[in-house]
């Protein structure tokens, strides 16, 4: 399936935010997810991902 | 004590996280500057990348309360979705809000300030909104709901200090009830220190003391400039004045009158 993550076309065989996750090995808990421009909070990782979605993997950073 | 919404604090310094030469003297920076308050961005992780994790843990340490900013926001959107980002990573419900007009100067658009501010409060956010020194604009910061409002002194990182003193004293003058915090362009502890005198509750800096030739040293200079400014708020400046008045008493002066 062919989705965005942080701008960045990808095929990705995950039909979850959760799966996805793991699949780009990402670690920890720090991350918040926007899926089509809008907040999927932490309860709906489970959200099944379709064809086009854009996702932001978000984590903090030194800020001003 | 300085009151942001309904949290009070005791220090007036707000700091930035951002530009230090290393994690270890940023953190030891924000320590000697007594901040109660650090102010933190969200961005875009890698993939595997560990950069947040990392960054997270050291502001933990710190035992300090975060502010997470929408630097780099260009429009009403963008600082809304970031700002609810910043929420369901952070859990709080505070925000620095910035809508960036222009790149060069880092210019506020302050159309679109004041609707993301408004959509915001609405969605039960305290937002602090990095706004110009322009009144008409405040005042419809706090219509929309903010009880927070931080006027820049000059443009981001220019270190200039408060380039349009008057406008600063009129927004304090008019906005009483609200807590200003003066955000931006501030470069040495003596700007501070003018902030605080002519009444405003706080500062906001980050690349005065991360940029300093030593940081650590320079935050503590920053923290007396605030601690300076505020105490001579407190205690009552007096009013300048174009003649000289002399403060030696002038009875008794020897060989007064005396002819020469």
């Amino acid at each position: 399936m062919r989705v965005t993550v942080n701008g960045e076309p990808r095929e990705v065989a995950s039909e979850s935010i959760e799966a996805l996750l793991a699949e780009l090995e990402y670690e920890g808990t720090h991350f918040a997810i926007a899926l089509n421009y809008d907040v999927l909070p932490r309860s709906q990782w489970q959200t099944r991902l379709k064809s086009g979605d854009e996702i932001e993997i978000i984590t903090p950073r030194q800020g001003g | 004590m300085v009151k942001f919404y309904d949290r009070e604090f005791s220090s007036r310094l707000l700091i930035g996280s951002a530009l230090y030469p290393s994690p270890a003297i940023m953190q030891a920076a924000i320590r000697a500057s007594g901040a109660n308050i650090v102010t933190v961005s969200v961005r875009r992780e890698s993939a595997g990348g560990k950069t947040g994790h990392a960054f997270w843990s050291l502001i933990r340490e710190l035992d300090v309360t975060v502010l997470p900013n929408t630097a780099g926001c260009r429009s009403v959107r963008e600082a809304v979705t970031t700002a609810k980002l910043a929420r369901e990573l952070f859990g709080t419900p505070w925000i620095k809000l910035e809508v960036i007009a222009d790149d060069d100067t880092l210019q506020p658009d302050v159309v679109g300030l004041v609707e993301a501010a408004s959509i915001l409060t609405r969605d039960g956010f305290q937002v602090f909104p990095y706004c110009t020194e322009d009144l008409g604009v405040a005042m419809r910061l706090v219509d929309a709901g903010c009880r927070v409002v931080m006027p820049w002194a000059a443009p981001i990182g220019s270190a200039k200090g408060i380039i349009n003193r008057d406008a600063l004293k009129l927004m304090r003058d008019r906005l009483g009830d609200i807590t200003l915090v003066v955000d931006a362009g501030l470069g040495a502890p003596s700007h501070a220190a003018e902030a605080l005198e002519l009444g405003y509750d706080a500062v906001l800096l980050n690349t005065a003391i991360a940029k300093a030739a030593e940081p650590v040293a320079m935050a503590k200079a920053f923290r007396l400039g605030v601690e300076a400014g505020r105490a001579a708020f407190e205690a009552g400046l007096m009013e300048a004045r174009d003649f000289a008045s002399p403060s030696t008493p002038v009875v008794g002066t020897p060989f007064w009158h005396a002819a020469p």
